[in-house]
């Protein structure tokens, strides 16, 4: 940039040196003008009486033109070098990086073989509109979840509007139609340069992978999953869609690969498929068996996650509640007219699909108030891995003991730290079932921002309080009682407990398919299911909370970001106790169906399909330039673990399980799972 | 965009210019400056001191790249403040809030079946050339690279010489969905308006579908690699059933068309031919074919796009820059390249013209006789309102030179003198002259089979003749052996005798509407919707290339050949009516007369229907597209074919959407058609 090198030093002098004009550089600047007709006869419209000299826009307008040189110069140097540059700088400073899975698989002479098909979770997948109100003018068809969020900032409430679905039906609202994204582009990224299923479409196409034989499963993410059948017959293109590629790929079966929800989504697709028509697809009692080969979860939240208590409770989760903790009254504030999150929540409970999430299983599986499958939980880390940096909860062996006492897991919401650690019998509860609600007094205060918590009054959030602590099956009870509406469309879709007696006739209610515990797995001997996680991320298990200081027009309740352990390593922090997981769903609910409910013949699993359990050990990208990494085990960037891939692969070009390797385990999941005294 | 980018060009070579121009004045200056101060300091001093003053041409131009980009940025924020509504445009309603006004429903689901080219083609597996180029478009989208590396995107674009599927190592396939062929390029739509007013009405994903499929590929090889034919069929069962058991629309435009016609024989043979559904599937499933802009008898253009890769557009442009685009010096050789990747996609050859001279007329004979020409009727009317009986006399005058049947001839004389005086060709005395090769060495690598084949009976071959539909397959045969031995397995353009000979089950007859039978489906209706008013190429006049450069393509067309004023003779090409692509007779034939009523071809009696639409050009260029336009791929945005669409979609028959709408002369074009039916 020689042009700022040599202008720079002059600036101060000009204007001396305009003043002190002599003849003959007048006589040139007329040369000059010809060719400065442009400048100067702009610069005449701005001022007219002093034609050279430089005023405070000229150098404003100078700086812009440099500045924009400059950018144009880097740009296109950028483009004009060559792609492996980049690259090339990358592998200097790591070293070399491993070769992507297809590549390597690839050369071992794998080849595609069965058809694959992806269902992607919640929130990962695209949602487009097709009829919205005056407001979404010109959106006809454009994303309104994933890619950009454009929209989320230009006309937030116009976003939020149609976002929402109807309150009462869980369907669309009048005038709006919001439907899912379909084809691979629904996932493969969720926002640009984020991948979710890209890196996996990607080497599967290396070892001959096409659109013909992947398939993405998109379905509207929001919905219940019955609700998507009803709407948009998505279980039924599902289904034709997993034949028509079983077909033309020569019979080869299906390997079905959920992620996240989708797992609890294809086990509703899986009982639904053989159900006889009018609920279900009439596929007859063997299709599974006929068309899916595996079913490979990934992340899978089969007994639901304990954050969905916390969204749905409060709509805030760890980083929600930290950046409230830091920033106070940004997130409520009311000058901006915000209230982000009561919109956030607004939006978020007419979302059925966010309540197949809410742990199941209660008590038996999640642990009461004094008992819980984690109890003395230590990180994996420091068994396995002692030299590995321990980011996990708890000092060491010595602690083991103290700590085992105050942990309890079991109590997923409680009310204050200190109940949260006291012994049970110390506890005083009201009963909060009962309480009337209270009218709030000025609910015309809140504007339109409307939440079912403004019902509630002052008298119903203060026997929530009352209560102190929440167990898996009593939080059920509290969110009938602090979301009567939500939960009453929600328990129309979804049930949470377990089953007694599965020959009970009341089960075949679709309500009951995608709980794993109230359900059988259909009747496929040679399908093989899948448990593939990541570990070793402190995962959310249990809240303490707080009652919310403004407890009029915002939120009652709050995480209580106050509430740390005593030391550092401590599980507790910012309120929220962590566990094994990978970051959203902790071990329990990922592996307890494959490592002991499915495992062998048993009441969930009459035929005796074959499970297995994965667990990818997380190890964070050692430094920027990798980006994601590729050995993460955290619940989307695990999609680019390179071991999870290659399992993927293998399995799609033909391995069965025991060929894999069998279980691979890093955590406690087993010993978890054999405390928990559930009969098979 | 395109005017920041011409903009910045002119910031980047105003300041290069500017720079040297002063830098030299400065030193004069300097000169002139220097013998009054004696001292050699003083100098030194001046110089430091006026240094910045003179380079301050390079201050200027940085300060009007500031200027014009900080009022190029206001007015882009004031542009995007402004309500649409302010900018004046009235736009009128469009259709589909209409009719939903109207109280129309989305109530039959609706398949489109996109036509040549416009469909999305996406890169799956590649040569090392192609990185990071993985699910990206190579096919519509900005084609950007087409400009950043050209001859690696012909690369890929190109299909294997022999078997017409991928080279080794290269997958590239269409794009699924609506996105395939809803938009072409940026901004320029093909399909978009029409989604966007059937999903006014109620449309959605579950019942409106995009039957993407490789336009590359000849149709039968489509099912072959990539299951194309039955993935559709699955999807259009898929959307009966979901859609409470009611039958779909089909919407083919272009060659989709053909493609349909393909499908609908394919889906009905046994399971060793075709899908295996049994006869009755179309009358189960199907309700309505509204074929857009069809090309059920081909079109001449395609004949001179495989003879000379150029149609009447890039033959102007050619004359106009000569040179240019067969440069050799930049070694580019554009239009060489261009023949030798698409003549390797078989679906061209799908686009011939079909039915031969029975059909398109032979040296003397062609069934547009005694139509006014197009382009000067339009012209008359455009200047004169009623002056009608001069204008039929114009017309009628032109008509006497004009003999639409030689689709291709060389020379003026050729296409206009009566066939007595032209000089008799045979065929087979010229077969064996093509293999006594040329010296192919000196060629370079672009290896079209123009090089194997000797100029000099090119030149024999081709003097002084003319070619009708019929002969015109002698010709191609001739100069592309290879191509055409590939194609001819896959697709047929003659008529046949005899329905019941068992050879018309092969697959190479299905698309031929002239060879194949419509299925069982008596209730199924099956529309012609074209655009007309638009001259259309019909035959044209071709001039062996004078540079007879061993790369060069031996034929072009003679655009020096013009007619009297008014006539239909432009630039080397005879215009007739049509959509700018298709005449309107390879267009409106088969639903005037081939399958009219109960034929041969459409033994079942389906119902038959024309639509036309006339062409009405855009007034101002602010109006873009119009919402009144006949050509070929705009009239998916005319507001009067949407409205069928959906009114069909929704329910209506078409007698009930008012039956026949014909403004051009089909039905008398097809009387004079003597075909057997």
């Amino acid at each position: 940039m020689p042009l700022i090198r040599r202008k720079k030093p002059n600036e101060p002098s000009k204007t001396s040196a305009s003043d002190s004009k002599t003849p003959s550089e007048e006589e040139e600047d007329s040369n000059n003008k010809e060719h400065q007709k442009k400048p100067i006869s702009g610069r005449a419209q701005e001022k007219p009486g002093s034609k050279p000299k430089w005023s405070c826009i000229d150098s404003c307008c100078w700086f812009v033109g440099c500045i924009c040189i400059a950018w144009w110069v880097l740009l296109f140097l950028y483009n004009a070098m060559p792609a492996y540059v980049p690259q090339y700088v990358t592998e200097a400073i790591t070293g070399p990086l491993p070769d992507p899975p297809g590549v390597k698989l690839k050369k071992e002479g794998l080849k595609v073989k069965h058809p694959v098909v992806f269902v992607p979770g919640i929130v990962t997948a695209g949602l487009e509109l097709w009829e919205g109100h005056q407001c979404a003018d010109g959106l006809f068809r454009k994303r309104l979840w994933g890619g950009t969020f454009g929209e989320v900032y230009k006309r937030p409430l116009c976003w939020v509007e149609h976002m929402s679905l109807h309150n009462e039906t869980g369907l669309d609202p009048p005038g709006i139609r919001v439907r899912p994204v379909s084809g691979l582009v629904a996932a493969d990224y969720f926002a640009p340069g984020y991948f979710v299923w890209a890196v996996l479409m990607a080497n599967l196409a290396r070892i001959g992978y096409e659109e013909k034989t992947m398939y993405m499963a998109s379905y509207d993410w929001r919905l219940s999953f019955q609700n998507t059948e009803v709407r948009d017959q998505t279980l039924s293109r599902m289904k034709t869609n997993i034949e028509l590629m079983v077909a033309t790929n020569g019979g080869n079966k299906a390997v079905i690969i959920p992620h996240s929800m989708g797992v609890l989504y294809f086990l509703h697709f899986m009982k639904w498929v053989e159900e006889p028509a009018p609920m279900g697809g009439g596929g007859g009692p063997d299709w599974c068996a006929k068309h899916i080969k595996a079913v490979m979860n990934i992340g899978g939240p089969f007994l639901g996650v304990p954050k969905a208590v916390a969204g749905l409770f409060s709509a805030e989760a760890r980083d929600i509640a930290v950046a409230r903790a830091i920033a106070p009254g940004f997130l409520e504030n009311d000058i901006f007219s915000l209230q982000t999150l009561q919109h956030v929540m607004r939006m978020s409970r007419t979302w059925d699909s966010t309540m197949s999430m809410i742990p199941r299983g209660g008590d038996t599986i999640w642990g009461g108030l004094d008992w819980a499958p984690e109890e003395g939980y230590i990180p994996s880390t420091r068994r396995q891995r002692n030299n590995d940096t321990n980011n996990g909860c708890q000092d060491g062996i010595e602690n083991e003991v103290s700590q085992r006492e105050s942990v309890k897991y079991g109590r997923i919401i409680s009310f204050g730290k200190d109940v949260a650690e006291a012994h049970s019998s110390d506890i005083e509860r009201i009963e909060f079932r009962d309480a009337v609600k209270g009218r709030s007094v000025a609910n015309n205060t809140c504007r339109d921002v409307w939440t079912e918590y403004h019902e509630m009054g002052y008298g119903g959030i203060k026997a929530v309080a009352e209560y102190k602590l929440y167990t898996a099956g009593s939080i059920l009870d509290l969110l009938h009682f602090v979301a009567p509406k939500m939960m009453e469309r929600g328990s129309a879709h979804f049930s949470y407990g377990i089953a007694d007696n599965l020959d009970d006739p009341k089960y075949k209610h679709y309500k009951y398919w995608s709980n794993p515990l109230e359900t059988r797995l259909p009747n496929a001997p040679e399908m093989e299911i899948f448990s593939m996680y990541g570990v070793g991320i402190p995962t959310e298990r249990a809240y303490v909370y707080k009652l919310s200081p403004a407890a009029e027009c915002y939120i009652p309740f709050q995480i209580d970001t106050s509430a740390d352990g005593e030391d550092e390593d401590s599980c507790l922090k910012d309120g929220v106790y962590t566990v094994d997981g990978d970051e959203t769903v902790p071990v329990l609910s990922a592996g307890f169906m494959c490592a002991k409910a499915w495992r062998g013949k048993t009441r969930f699993n009459p035929s005796g399909s074959r499970t297995y359990i994965r667990e990818y050990y997380h190890s964070p990208p050692a430094n920027l330039l990798e980006g994601r990494g590729t050995q993460s085990g955290a619940h989307v960037d695990i999609m680019g673990n390179f071991a999870l891939i290659e399992d993927l692969m293998r399995v799609a070009a033909g391995a069965t399980g025991e060929e894999l390797g069998g279980d691979q385990v890093y955590s406690d999941i087993f010993k978890w799972s054999k405390k928990i005294n559930l009969s098979l | 965009m395109a005017l920041i980018v011409r903009f910045r060009k002119l910031c980047f070579v105003e300041p290069v210019r500017f720079q040297s121009y002063e830098s030299q004045k400065c030193e004069k200056k300097e000169e002139i400056v220097a013998p009054p101060t004696k001292n050699g300091l003083e100098i030194n001093k001046k110089k430091t001191k006026r240094g910045p003053r003179e380079l301050s041409c390079i201050d200027y131009c940085c300060w009007m790249i500031g200027y014009l980009c900080t009022i190029w940025w206001l007015l882009f924020f004031l542009y995007h403040c402004l309500p649409a509504t302010l900018l004046g445009f009235q736009v009128p309603e469009s259709p589909g809030t209409r009719l939903k006004r109207e109280g129309l429903i989305a109530q039959h689901p609706v398949v489109l079946v996109p036509g040549f080219v416009t469909g999305g083609l996406e890169l799956w597996e590649g040569k090392p050339c192609a990185e990071g180029l993985f699910r990206k478009r190579l096919w519509g989208g900005t084609f950007s690279e087409m400009f950043k590396r050209s001859l690696c995107w012909l690369d890929h674009l190109i299909l294997h010489n022999e078997t017409g599927l991928d080279p080794p190592g290269v997958r590239v396939r269409a794009v699924p969905g609506l996105a395939a062929a809803d938009y072409f390029a940026s901004g320029y739509f093909v399909w978009a308006v029409l989604i966007e007013n059937l999903a006014k009405i109620g449309y959605e994903g579950k019942n409106l579908f995009m039957a993407a499929y490789d336009w590359r590929l000849s149709f039968q090889n489509t099912e072959i690699r990539d299951q194309a034919l039955t993935r559709l069929k699955s999807k259009i069962e898929l959307m009966y059933v979901t859609n409470g058991y009611k039958k779909v629309v089909v919407v083919p435009h272009s060659m989709g068309a053909i493609y349909f016609l393909h499908f609908l024989k394919w889906v009905e043979l046994s399971p060793l031919m075709g899908g295996g559904s049994g006869p009755g599937w179309c009358s189960k499933h199907i309700k309505a074919i509204m074929n857009i802009g069809p090309t059920f008898l081909g079109s001449p253009k395609m004949v001179t796009s495989i003879l000379t890769t150029e149609g009447k557009d890039v033959a102007r442009f050619r004359a106009m820059l000569s040179g240019v685009l067969d440069s050799e010096l930049l070694g580019i050789q554009t239009v060489e390249h261009v023949l030798r990747v698409s003549r390797t996609w078989d679906s061209t050859v799908s686009l011939l013209p079909k039915g031969g001279e029975t059909i398109w007329g032979n040296l003397d004979w062609f069934p547009e006789e005694g139509q006014v020409c197009v382009c000067s009727k339009k012209r008359s009317l455009l200047t004169s309102t009623n002056d009608n009986s001069t204008d039929v006399k114009g017309g009628l005058q032109v008509k006497e030179s004009n003999k639409y049947g030689r689709i291709v001839s060389f020379g003026k004389s050729a296409s206009q003198l009566p066939s007595s005086e032209l000089p008799s060709f045979d065929t087979k005395e010229f077969f064996g002259l093509h293999m006594d090769k040329n010296s192919g060495s000196s060629c370079g690598q672009v290896w079209t089979e123009y090089d194997v084949i000797n100029r000099e009976s090119i030149r024999k071959f081709a003097e002084n003749k003319a070619f009708t539909a019929a002969t015109v397959f002698d010709l191609l045969r001739f100069v592309a052996p290879k191509m055409m031995q590939r194609a001819e397995s896959q697709f047929s353009h003659g008529i046949a005798d005899n329905l019941d000979d068992p050879k018309y089950e092969h697959y190479i007859y299905w698309s031929n509407p002239l060879e194949t039978r419509l299925p069982d489906a008596p209730d199924m209706e099956i529309y012609c919707l074209y655009g007309v008013g638009v001259p259309t190429e019909r035959s044209y006049v071709l001039k062996i290339s004078p540079a007879d450069r061993c790369k060069s393509i031996p034929f072009r067309i003679d655009t020096s050949v013009d007619g009297e004023e008014g006539s239909c003779l432009k630039n080397g090409v005879y215009l007739v009516d049509g959509d700018e692509s298709v005449p309107a007779l390879s267009a409106g034939f088969m639903c005037a007369k081939g399958w009219k009523g109960r034929t041969r071809f459409n033994p079942f009696g389906s119902r038959t229907y024309i639509r036309e639409y006339q062409h009405k050009p855009s007034s101002s260029l602010l109006e873009g597209r119009t919402t009144e336009s006949g050509s070929h791929v705009d009239v998916l945005g005319n507001y009067a074919f949407i409205e069928d669409v959906l009114r069909v979609a929704a329910g209506a028959t078409g007698a009930e959407i008012g039956g026949d709408r014909i403004h051009s002369d089909i039905l008398k074009m097809s009387e004079k058609i003597n075909l057997q039916l």
